[in-house]
């Protein structure tokens, strides 16, 4: 996994709530077996029409947001279906981080095992960046290491992360290796548990 | 004497295998089951990795979510059928038991966990799966992981968990006649929203729960995922112990009585505190449908459809209107007034054989809508059996009613079964999302007894006013 101390990149808005992991990534890409390639199908739905032609109407389709790897969006972003393939799905198309004013629980925690970071701003910041986004072509700065994102004009904003979720970011650790190293207390429990 | 606990903290505390500060804590799991959609990744990962499966005895695996409901000897869809050929591979090659599409054990996987007797309460259960969150109706403490904690529990059979606050969800009184354990938890869900459990495991409480069979319970905590709570579960009574009396994989004879003996022990203790508590009289609940695109989008038979133009926050006003703009649906409009297309009868939540006794009930001698199509796929082999030995499937078949084989089937749409564009469903399923029963569907989510209802009407009606209650 690729550690982040910053990332610096172009931001993509997308001002809904309850984003659902059924959007990010439709069941019918569910199929497949490996872990790589599901970036063409982010948004599926909402990026293509019935034709499989790029949806005009649907913002990421927008020239100006080639390349984008901040996503911005609403409240309750990932909710619904356990699916890691969501995060596959953004990391794989290029989003590195996501801010959103909160995240469902299970998308938190797949978005730290793959390497994204994933920052909750109060509503009235994100209401800021979604608009500075949707006007401009936009660029965030965030430092993950003094938790901080910030732009050239001038906004700044503290955010929190546990403990454990930045350690394992900034130093793009594999968990389970990290895990076996505490192998025998699992089987010292294991022998006493009942 | 000892400072009172909820459950969820006793269960915490027995299965800390390591606690360090500024970290989560380490958990034991008990019980990891698998399926085929989730898990290709992390099989390939320890694979890759060289690792082996260290409690290939407290994994269990099944297929469900893109296997066929009907003609399963052929799989057309090459995808599915690699992603099940490749369960099978990986299940011989680690040891786990599988039940695979031609077994007699085989269904959707929250339904044959508890009807096995792997469910139990004061367990950790995971699964690459929201829905896991169903095995809480025995007082297990069970969520849904994703893809990597799938291979990390395979690996080493713990996770790394953060202690979840507690909420407490009472509902008091007694349900009303013909309202359900549906109804209960889409009426909660409605009130509170889809996010008031994010961060917490939700416990059900109160006379209302109390009541509720194991059936009937299951249906309330698989919801629990829609509240936003990764796990919602309810302290084990006589009502759980009875249930698991005699299930294969649990204890038997004086070994059960010890279990039982030690399980009384994990209910929530008198007095003990949670970090927040709502409440709801179950007196107050009618039965419910939702009219939106997500699970908190529901209203009362009796109600209208919104009206965004009375909705003054922008960012709710946006999101009614463009749920309504999905649903095709007008605001003010009766939900008594919608017509559906599809019923699905089945899904984790609503495809036991006490669901699928009462949606039969309702139809009992009546036929289906001409133009509707409805479909009932039982949650497993064994309740399809079970259904057949009572004679349910005539009663469907006989109204009109589909009757296929045991999987996941129209409530995500992954296999054949998939509502059209532009057409609607009454379907007793969990999730109303967008696209959810194929692209452009348009879901509607409702208790067995309703669907039943709607499948005979063509449209939304309160089943009490249609059957004789049954509940
Ligand atoms: S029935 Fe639906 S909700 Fe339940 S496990 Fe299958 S796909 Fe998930």
């Amino acid at each position: 996994m690729e550690p982040i101390k910053t990332h610096n990149g172009l931001v993509y808005p997308l001002p809904k709530r309850n984003v659902d992991t059924d959007q990010i990534i439709p069941k019918q890409f569910l199929k497949r077996i490996e872990r790589s390639g599901f970036g063409q199908f982010l948004f599926y739905n909402w990026r293509f029409d019935e034709k499989d032609q790029p949806r005009q109407d649907f913002t990421l389709n927008q020239p100006k947001y080639k390349g984008a790897s901040v996503l911005i969006a609403g409240d309750n972003f990932g909710c619904g279906s356990s699916r890691e393939h969501a995060p596959w799905a953004l990391l794989d198309y290029g989003f590195k981080v996501i801010i959103a004013p909160s995240f469902a629980d299970i998308f938190y925690n797949n978005t730290t095992k793959n390497g994204i970071l994933a920052i909750k701003l109060s509503e009235d910041k994100v209401d800021y960046l979604l608009n500075q986004a949707e006007i401009n072509s936009y660029i965030l700065t965030i430092d993950l290491e003094k938790q901080k994102v910030h732009d050239e004009l001038g906004f700044e904003a503290d955010f929190d992360i546990p403990a454990y979720h930045k350690h394992m970011l900034l130093n793009g650790l594999d968990e389970i290796g990290i895990t076996l190293t505490y192998a025998d207390q699992i089987t010292q429990f294991e022998q006493t548990y009942n | 004497m000892q400072q009172p606990k909820t459950i969820i903290e006793k269960i915490w505390e027995k299965h800390t295998v390591v606690q360090e500060p500024n970290k989560p804590d380490l958990m034991y799991i008990d019980l990891h089951l698998v399926h085929e959609v989730t898990s290709p990744q992390a099989f390939e990962g320890l694979r890759l990795a060289g690792r082996k499966v260290r409690q290939p005895e407290r994994t269990y695996a099944t297929v469900d979510h893109n296997v066929p409901t009907i003609h399963r000897s052929v799989i057309r869809d090459e995808v599915a059928r690699t992603q099940m050929e490749t369960l099978r591979t990986n299940c011989a090659e680690f040891g786990i038991r599988l039940a695979d599409i031609d077994h007699p054990d085989q269904g959707i996987v929250h339904v044959i966990g508890p009807q096995l007797g792997l469910t139990q309460p004061g367990k950790t259960i995971v699964c690459g799966d929201s829905h896991t969150s169903t095995h809480g109706a025995f007082g297990a403490l069970a969520f849904g992981i994703g893809t990597s904690e799938v291979e990390h529990v395979l690996a080493t059979q713990t996770l790394w968990q953060s202690k979840p606050k507690t909420l407490n969800v009472q509902i008091d009184g007694t349900l009303g006649t013909g309202v359900t354990a549906k109804d209960l938890i889409l009426a909660i869900i409605g009130k509170f929203g889809v996010k008031f459990g994010t961060g917490y495991v939700l416990e059900y409480t109160g006379e209302a729960i109390r009541n509720l069979s194991m059936e009937e319970r299951m249906t309330v905590c698989n919801m629990s995922i829609e509240a936003g709570a990764r796990a919602g579960l309810i302290s084990p009574d006589e009502t759980t112990f009875e249930y698991l009396r005699g299930r294969r994989y649990a204890p038997e004879g004086p070994a059960f009585e010890k279990a039982v003996s030690k399980w009384r022990q994990l209910a929530t203790d008198e007095g003990a505190a949670y970090d927040h508590t709502v409440h709801l009289n179950a007196s107050e609940i009618e039965p419910q449908v939702t009219w939106g695109t997500n699970p908190g989008m529901c209203l009362p038979i009796s109600a209208n459809v919104p009206d965004p133009a009375l909705i003054e926050n922008k960012e709710e006003k946006a999101s009614v209107e463009q749920a309504l703009a999905y649903m095709g649906l007008e605001p003010n409009q009766q939900l008594t007034s919608i017509e559906i297309q599809h019923v699905f009868i089945g899904s984790c939540t609503n495809s036991r054989i006490t669901d699928l006794r009462k949606a039969a009930s309702v139809i009992q001698g009546k036929k289906v809508h001409p133009s509707v199509r409805a479909m009932v796929v039982p949650g497993s082999f064994t309740v399809k059996m079970q259904a057949e030995q009572e004679g349910l499937d005539k009663v469907f078949k006989d109204a009109g009613f589909e009757w296929r084989d045991a999987g996941c089937s129209m409530c995500l749409a992954m296999n054949d079964d998939v509502v059209p564009a532009g057409e609607r469903c009454a379907s007793t399923s969990n999730r109303n999302f967008e696209g959810r029963q194929g692209a452009g569907a348009r879901t509607h989510l409702a208790s067995p007894e309703m669907a039943a209802a709607a499948a005979i009407e063509g449209r939304f009606v309160d089943v009490r006013q249609v059957a004789a209650p049954t509940v």
